[in-house]
């Protein structure tokens, strides 16, 4: 793995009026390195990328590009290049004038220009298309377009703030998927700021999760959504069960259950448990007993909630296996594999 | 010619009505004074005129007052558009783009002109006009004129300059644009309709403008309104037909070709505060 550090956040700081903002954003970025920021609304994602971009200038810390501070630098001047969430076309250019306007600012010849702009058209699967405008383009293509203007600045870094949330769900599946091929050619550098959790799942190699302002994890998706290092991210990535528990010793015991204590907590602790994760048993005797709450046929598979006695948890079955079961029922569930948070966190 | 009526419904019927006496009172107007202007003699009982002539258009050309007054109005209708441009579009983008105390007010008092009776306002310049010596100046005569252009010259583009997205200023910067490149290539050419259209109303209010110029600008600057108050009292009414024809049409050519930008959606948003 490649391990130049293409961006570097330190000691990152910025206090809106209101009191919300950023604080203590330490981040590292490899080159050819795709990075999410993940978090609910106002936890301060998009303050990060528009001060990396230079919108925004920071109240103290720094960032570096290639090890070069880039604060003091006017947006125009840096080697970043940004995709909005919308509205990032002018309305009174064609596509073509759009792609070129940055080009011809930097002196590239004429020629020059045009075959560039073919081969970025061509790259986000829109040739010839030129000398159409905008308003004449459909939403996805105006993105694909601002991605493609984007692209055309060859940006040490490429910023992109929540660029396919306007559009319909199949459309964005597919964008992303363009995206990443395009990322990984090219080995680009990208921060992709979102709030949609499957779409950082899927694109990212790393997830920075973000909440009121401060970072809460950073990890491969998959440490993501198998170790969550606090309660938040637990709570906000993929389906979750909270069940109560206690600590004692080097066990952590949920009814019946007994955990390694990893952490060394104390006292009552919330036990998560991925709904993959709990499987339903059919020995009388086994397990951990409770009551069929509800039962919801989600196309292939079932989402049945059971009352047990250490809190209600969800599980997820095949169709065909949840045809059995009925509201009220009594059932026997075994646990899997657990992560458990002290309660006051 | 029954069932047709019938088919139609009361609704129907009475929309029509209205739109016919609307029609009427209109055009009623312009039709009788484009009839009287290519009159010779048009007496009481008759609906048309019982000699058509062009005499009375050879007469209102041949002043020498009225043609040295179109190409006054016009130069000063030129000259009152460009200051007004130079002096509202810098500040109706501050409007729309910086937040500083009070803006609303601000935006609001730029209707304050307008509140008071003119004339009231004029004579109180006009002696503020007497003591710095601009009484009978072309340099008074366009300031009274801007008087009453600042509103939509300020309004409308401000509007303009709010309708266009952060993003699209911003994306500009990204591409290596400074602030002073994205306003020429980006933000002006896309609140270029909006600026178009109060420049228009601008060049039409200082044509038209009467009140003011003949306060201060007597005797020298007898714009064409002021050369129209003069027609209509001194020669029969046929003269006064023509020249308000004359006086029609620079506005009749400017919105027919404008009518592209000018339309209810640039007016309105004009004239929203927020």
């Amino acid at each position: 793995m490649e391990q130049t550090i293409q961006l570097s956040i330190s000691g990152l700081q910025k206090t809106y009026k209101s009191g919300e903002g950023v604080r203590d954003i330490n981040l590292e970025i490899r080159k050819g390195e795709l990075i999410s920021l993940l978090g609910p609304s106002g936890c301060g994602k998009t303050t990060v990328l528009r001060t990396i971009g230079g919108f925004l200038s920071p109240d103290s810390g720094e960032v570096r590009i290639e090890n070069q501070s880039i604060l003091h630098l006017p947006p125009e001047k840096r080697p970043t290049a940004m995709v909005f969430q919308s509205y990032n076309l002018w309305p009174h250019m064609t596509v073509y004038e759009n792609l070129a306007f940055g080009l011809k600012l930097r002196k590239t010849s004429r020629s020059e220009i045009r075959q560039k702009v073919e081969q970025v058209l061509k790259l986000v699967r829109l040739p010839g298309m030129e000398k159409k405008y905008p308003s004449q383009l459909s939403g996805g293509q105006q993105q694909r377009v601002a991605v493609a203007r984007a692209l055309l600045l060859e940006p040490k870094v490429l910023l992109l703030d929540e660029p396919f949330s306007a559009l319909d769900a199949k459309l964005r599946m597919e964008m992303r998927e363009e995206l990443r091929e395009i990322q990984a050619a090219g080995n680009l550098t990208m921060v992709f700021v979102t709030h949609d959790q499957e779409e950082a799942l899927s694109i990212s190699d790393r997830i920075v999760v973000m909440n009121s302002g401060r970072i809460e994890q950073v990890a491969s998706p998959q440490d993501i959504y198998d170790q969550p290092n606090t309660l938040f991210v637990a709570q906000f990535i993929g389906r979750m069960n909270f069940l109560r528990g206690q600590a004692v010793g080097d066990r952590i015991n949920v009814q019946s259950f007994g955990f390694h204590n990893e952490k060394g907590l104390r006292g009552e602790v919330t036990v998560a448990v991925r709904p993959e994760d709990i499987v339903m048993l059919h020995d009388e005797s086994a397990g951990m007993g409770g009551t069929i709450r509800q039962v919801m046929v989600l196309g292939h598979y079932a989402e049945i909630s059971i009352e047990t006695p250490a809190g209600l948890t969800k599980v997820f079955l095949p169709r065909e296996e949840a045809r059995s079961l009925s509201t009220g029922s009594a059932v026997r569930i075994g646990i899997t594999r657990v992560t458990a948070y002290s309660q006051s966190s | 010619m029954g069932w047709y009526v019938r088919s139609l419904g009361k609704r129907k019927i009475i929309e029509f009505m209205v739109l016919l006496l609307f029609v009427f009172f209109f055009l009623g107007p312009l039709l009788n004074l484009t009839l009287l202007a290519f009159s010779g003699k048009w007496q009481f009982p008759a609906m048309l005129p019982q000699v058509w002539s062009l005499e009375w258009w050879s007469f209102v050309l041949t002043q020498e007052e009225v043609l040295s007054s179109i190409s006054l109005s016009f130069g000063i209708a030129t000259i009152v558009t460009i200051a007004s441009i130079v002096i509202c579009i810098p500040a109706a983008y501050a409007f729309a783009r910086i937040r500083f105390p009070l803006s609303r007010w601000f935006l609001f008092s730029f209707l304050l002109t307008n509140a008071f009776p003119k004339m009231g306002l004029y004579v109180s310049i006009a002696v503020l006009f007497y003591q710095v010596g601009l009484m009978n100046t072309l340099l008074g005569v366009v300031l009274i004129h801007i008087v009453n252009t600042l509103m939509f010259m300020t309004w409308i583009p401000a509007a303009a300059f709010k309708s266009i997205h952060l993003a699209q200023e911003e994306s500009a910067r990204d591409v290596g644009a400074g602030p002073f490149r994205v306003f020429w290539h980006v933000t002006l050419p896309m609140a270029l309709p909006g600026i178009l259209v109060a420049s228009i109303f601008t060049f039409l209010s200082s044509l038209d403008e009467a009140q003011g110029t003949f306060l201060v600008g007597i005797p020298d600057f007898k714009t064409m309104p002021l050369v129209m108050y003069s027609i209509v009292e001194d020669y029969p009414s046929t003269a006064g037909a023509v020249f308000s024809i004359i006086m029609t049409l620079p506005t009749i050519v400017l919105l027919l070709a404008a009518r592209r930008f000018v339309n209810a959606d640039v007016m309105s948003s004009g004239f929203q505060m927020k």
